[in-house]
């Protein structure tokens, strides 16, 4: 018997279609990602079932880290300038152009007033390494008042969010509310992250 | 496709010398590595779940004139302290003598302060004949299956909650107390569907009374 002879078939497969699908991906993904602004504080969240989505812009956050140190951010480069400079003008101290960019590219921060110059001369690298004692937020010298309030002024529709760590003390918590509503923000927002524990 | 066309090809008639036909086609197999890689790298740093945030009104803290305040029957709020290690030491007010009652120590478990909140909460409503805490889930199916829309389903349940007659919740925390614990009442005001409460400052007494209370267990 005669062998059947079975034509070979080149093994090479067109690879465009899958190509086209991988680069479509992939620019979903560089599109949907946001790279977390790097923290100067690592904040464990608690847990909760709401499910109201945090806004991304008009908004400030006070974090407060577990050791109950509390840091200031406000959402918006062009609101950062200003504040800076509203601070600044509070507290009769002017700050340079560079230390302004510096300050409106800066993520959260927290430091004392009087050592935000030195904490702005440092490079972004820089200011990871170093422990941020803090704002100040005593009633005796509460710097955390000041840029709840200059920060109304610069964006007339931010919102405040408090992203406390789990183990953070309530009185630090508490001093901070009341620092809030000692600055007429009755209505605040905390960060949690979701709990899809199912609730009967 | 992979291959492009390669050009030249209108003088053939010319009698001119042909250059040879180089293969247009091109190895694809780095450039699929690469954009694998990619997708990769980036498919493990996206996060998509975005922080979620609980909203919380406060009163204003100016002076309230006397008659502006609400009047709140005694039976009706419950105080609920929290303290530390994650307790919870909750109080009624008794209506006749105006004293409080006997405190019990609790925690945050589905059988603790929750079972608590809900069967009073259910107790007192139906006291009055409202017995329509049940619709909340219902509404909010409704919604999901787009029955009803948001603004119907939002304004249905915060008429619920909001029942003049329904529980009303006094949340404070003692110093020890961790901000979790506060974030987990607020939760499970949520979850018990408790429109009425407020967070507000302990008192010497009640630090006393939690100290009690800790030391008769």
């Amino acid at each position: 018997m005669p062998k059947v002879k079975v034509p070979r078939k080149s093994t090479s497969v067109d690879m465009t279609a899958m190509t086209d699908v991988a680069f479509l991906l992939l620019t979903f993904f560089m599109l949907a990602t946001q790279f977390k602004p790097d923290e100067p504080v690592t904040v464990n969240a608690p847990s909760s079932i709401a499910e109201v989505p945090l806004p991304d812009i008009d908004i400030m956050t006070i974090t407060i880290s577990g050791d109950g140190r509390v840091f200031f951010d406000l959402e918006g480069q062009q609101y950062k300038e200003e504040l800076i400079k509203k601070m600044g003008a509070l507290k009769q101290v002017t700050f340079t152009p560079e230390e302004i960019k510096s300050f409106s590219l800066m993520s959260s921060f927290g430091v004392p007033f009087g050592q935000l110059r030195e904490l702005l001369a440092l490079k972004t690298e820089e200011r990871a390494k170093i422990q941020q004692k803090g704002i100040p937020a005593d009633s005796l010298n509460n710097e955390l008042a000041d840029w709840v309030w200059q920060s109304r002024l610069v964006n007339n529709n931010v919102r405040v969010a408090i992203k406390g760590d789990q183990e953070t003390n309530y009185p630090i918590v508490k001093q901070v509310i009341a620092t809030l509503q000692d600055k007429k923000v009755n209505r605040f927002n905390f960060i949690t992250n979701l709990n899809t524990e199912p609730v009967e | 496709m992979a291959e492009i066309e390669g050009g030249g090809g209108g003088h053939k008639k010319g009698g001119k010398p042909k250059g040879k036909k180089l293969s247009t086609r091109v190895d694809f197999t780095p450039m699929v590595d690469l954009g694998f890689l990619l997708i990769t790298f980036f498919m493990l740093t996206t996060s998509m779940n975005k922080p979620k945030t609980m909203e919380i009104n406060m009163p204003v803290k100016d002076k309230v004139e006397e008659v502006d305040k609400t009047k709140v029957k005694a039976s009706q709020a419950i105080t609920v302290l929290l303290t530390e290690n994650d307790k919870i030491v909750y109080y009624f007010i008794n209506e006749k003598t105006g004293e409080p009652e006997t405190p019990v120590i609790t925690n945050f478990s589905k059988s603790g302060i929750r079972s608590t909140l809900l069967t009073k909460n259910k107790e007192l409503l139906a006291a009055k004949g409202f017995n329509n805490l049940d619709s909340i889930p219902i509404y909010k199916e409704m919604y999901r299956l787009n029955k009803i829309d948001e603004a119907t389903m939002r304004a249905n349940i915060s008429a619920i909650k909001n029942n003049k007659d329904a529980l009303i919740v006094v949340i404070k925390a003692d110093d020890k107390a961790k901000y979790k614990n506060l974030v987990d009442i607020l939760d499970e005001m949520l979850i018990c569907n408790i429109g009425r409460y407020a967070i507000v400052d302990i008192t010497d007494i009640e630090k006393e009374l939690i100290q009690t209370a800790m030391a008769v267990k």
